[in-house]
């Protein structure tokens, strides 16, 4: 078991013929992930990596069945494809486009949430269930099979943690980069409990940073409903306010959103909060000793 | 990215939300000049510089003859302000805003901003005008007034009158302040506005509001379709370094401490300057380096971090990915021939092709670049080679 994807998740490529479009599905595929096809406009009934291109998603959708969304168009781009792939019945998109502007991001959730398209990003490495199926950017040997989730707003660190967990003899569920923007698609708070729910997880890792409230969110959640060893680790401690730090999102304003305020709040909530990034996976090892 | 007080006010006056008539000026005889052109015997001298906090710094001025005008203006020019948002070292006024006097009969607070919990903007409001709005939320939020917007319908009369009747203002003020806030509105989603402040907003003594203050924000990332808005920006309020790292595609801050950092994702480089305060020492900045971390721009942060003489030792932390470690590390030797390194530099490289580099590393044998086992003994030898202890 896994959560969102695995080996059978049938994936459409939005932005397939692009650069990094073709890049990286050629990468999922390589990993075992099943790319189904792709949609460029103006480009359908090509045949690219092997696969047929669409000039939408409908198209694509009804012909192969697809019902996720790999999207890799142009930041102006992102929130019309976004609603284009909600309005063709897409279950999931995955975003991992950078630089969209936050009130594109806004139209593009609220209509994805109105159709019941879940989102995931954008300005993130995508989603992995380990030994299956990688929808995004990350290096897929870093994710060996195992009964840890893990849920980040940072790529690197999400590697890192992955890392961690792997050299401790332990490995992944499913991962989820949910990114660093100010308006994401699925975050802790959506992701948790089907971690929770998820036969195969044992522990849930989950990294976040400054900034907004999502990990407050998450710790009032795990204290009422998660009943799973959670290990945490907030990046931006030593993170000075004002600042922007490299995530549109990463940003203490006023005296809110700090590192401290969110460890407090996932401590108090019963979470394992780790103040080093080098301890998560020993203390993903720790967590899981003291539950048996 | 921000943009001056005089700025905003014009974006303002596009969209017919009400300010006093003003001008900008360099020096004093134009400051004098541009008093002259306004007419009137009351102007106000204000210092453009991005951010609040003026008024207390000496920053904004009254003056009731143009002779006072040129004086206060001269005076301003060139002065340094420190206010609580300029950190310590404050900010050099270059530009001084000449506006006319304004009848002030009430002070309130009108502020935009996006509610990242509700993924909609809201429009807040307060009777506490003039105050520090962070203060106020600190100490009596109830004072605060919101209106969360939902975008697919847009700002309604009813999201107005919500605010108009938490400012307790009369029937007759209502009108006027519903034109005011949906004109606000506009200048907020039409601009890609990240942040609007009006501090304070007035009522005349003929019931008129008037945007006495402006600060705006954008959205850097909606920039590329406002290229009116792009121009505004003013480099002489930015870092430096900060600006010249961006040209290379690279993400710098610059903090207080002695151990810099090198790193590949905004998060791992967080998460780097945590966990060297965590092991004692106190980084120098902040520095993404990007998901390539090739010879070019890897030798653009040594020259970067390098820039800042209280560092005493870097810590290069990369987690390679699809970009391999072996790759990285071929990159770090030849940008160390590129820059001069004159202080100990602690490589970790993990993630795919680990060991290949380590072994890179070794071979190599140069003096000043130490291979670390892992991201902790990473930290801890670039917290002890900054001491002076390795």
């Amino acid at each position: 078991m896994s959560i969102l994807v695995n080996k059978d998740t049938k994936v459409i490529v939005q932005g397939f013929t692009g650069k990094e479009g073709t890049f990286h599905a050629q990468q999922c595929m390589d990993y075992g992930t099943n790319i189904v096809g792709g949609v460029t406009p103006n480009k359908g009934g090509m045949t690219h990596l092997g696969k047929p291109v669409f000039n939408t998603v409908e198209e694509a959708v009804k012909a192969t069945g697809a019902t996720v969304s790999m999207i890799f168009v142009p930041p102006a781009f992102v929130a019309d494809a976004v609603m284009e792939a909600a309005d063709a019945g897409i279950e999931l998109a995955v975003i991992i486009t950078e630089g969209a502007p936050v009130r594109d991001m806004m139209y593009a959730k609220h209509y994805a949430v109105k159709k019941g398209m879940k989102t995931i990003g954008p300005n993130c490495p995508g989603i992995i269930t380990a030994e299956e199926c990688k929808i995004g950017i990350m290096p897929g040997n870093i994710f060996k099979k195992g009964n840890v989730g893990l849920i980040s707003k940072s790529g690197t660190l999400t590697y890192e943690a992955s890392n961690q967990v792997v050299k401790e003899g332990l490995g992944i569920t499913t991962a989820v980069g949910i990114g660093g923007d100010p308006i994401i698609g699925l975050s802790y708070k959506e992701l948790l409990p089907m971690f929770e729910a998820d036969d195969e997880t044992e522990a849930i890792v989950m990294i976040g940073e400054i900034g907004g409230d999502l990990e407050i969110q998450a710790a009032k959640l795990i204290k009422e409903k998660i009943t799973k060893p959670v290990v945490a680790f907030i990046a931006g401690q030593t993170a000075p306010k004002g600042k922007r730090m490299g995530h549109a999102g990463a940003i203490v304003s006023g005296s809110k959103g700090t590192a401290q305020e969110k460890m407090e709040a996932l401590k108090e909530a019963g979470v394992y909060v780790v103040e080093s990034p080098a301890d998560i996976g020993a203390t993903v090892v720790k967590a899981l000793n003291n539950k048996k | 990215m921000n943009i001056h007080e005089y700025q905003a006010k014009e974006i303002f006056r596009k969209y017919g939300v009400p300010t006093p008539r003003g001008g900008v000026a360099f020096s004093g005889p134009e400051a004098r000049k541009v008093a002259e052109e306004l007419g009137g015997d009351l102007w106000v001298v204000k210092a453009q510089i991005h951010a609040g906090g003026r008024g207390k710094a000496g920053g904004v001025k009254l003056a009731k003859t143009l002779d006072e005008v040129e004086k206060i203006a001269e005076e301003m020019l060139g002065m340094t302000l420190v206010t609580h948002q300029t950190g310590p070292e404050g900010k050099v006024v270059k530009k001084v805003y000449i506006e006319e006097g304004a009848d002030i009969k009430a002070e309130y607070y009108l502020g935009m901003v996006l509610d990242r919990a509700l993924e909609m903007p809201v429009m807040m409001a307060s009777t506490e005008g003039g105050m520090e709005i962070e203060e106020v939320a600190a100490k009596t939020p109830e004072k605060i007034i919101k209106v969360a917007i939902d975008p697919a319908i847009g700002f309604q009369p009813f999201h107005a009158r919500k605010l108009a009747f938490g400012l307790g203002l009369g029937k007759d003020e209502q009108k006027e302040f519903i034109r005011f806030a949906s004109a606000l509105y506009n200048v907020y989603m039409d601009n890609d506005a990240e942040l609007i402040e009006i501090n304070p907003l007035i009522k005349t003594g003929e019931g008129k509001f008037i945007a006495l203050d402006a600060k705006m924000g954008f959205d850097d990332n909606a920039l590329y379709r406002h290229p009116e808005i792009a121009e505004m920006r003013d480099l002489d309020e930015e870092e430096p370094t900060e600006l010249e790292a961006k040209k290379y595609g690279l993400s710098y801050i610059k903090l207080d401490g002695n151990v810099g950092c090198m790193v590949n994702g905004a998060g791992l480089a967080m998460a780097t300057m945590d966990i060297i305060k965590h092991e004692g020492g106190e980084p120098a900045n902040f520095l993404d380096v990007g998901g390539g971390a090739n010879p070019d721009t890897v030798a653009k942060g040594f020259e970067i971090i390098l820039s800042d003489p209280n560092v005493k030792s870097i810590f290069v932390n990369i987690f390679g990915g699809i970009v391999r470690c072996d790759r990285v590390a071929n990159g770090i030797l030849e940008a160390t021939k590129k820059v001069e390194v004159n202080v100990p530099v602690i490589v970790r490289l993990d993630g795919t092709n680990a060991e290949e580099a380590a072994e890179i590393l070794r071979n190599a044998n140069i003096k000043n670049i130490i291979p670390a086992e892992d991201l902790k003994d990473g930290a801890k030898k670039a917290v002890a080679a900054a001491k002076g202890e390795l």
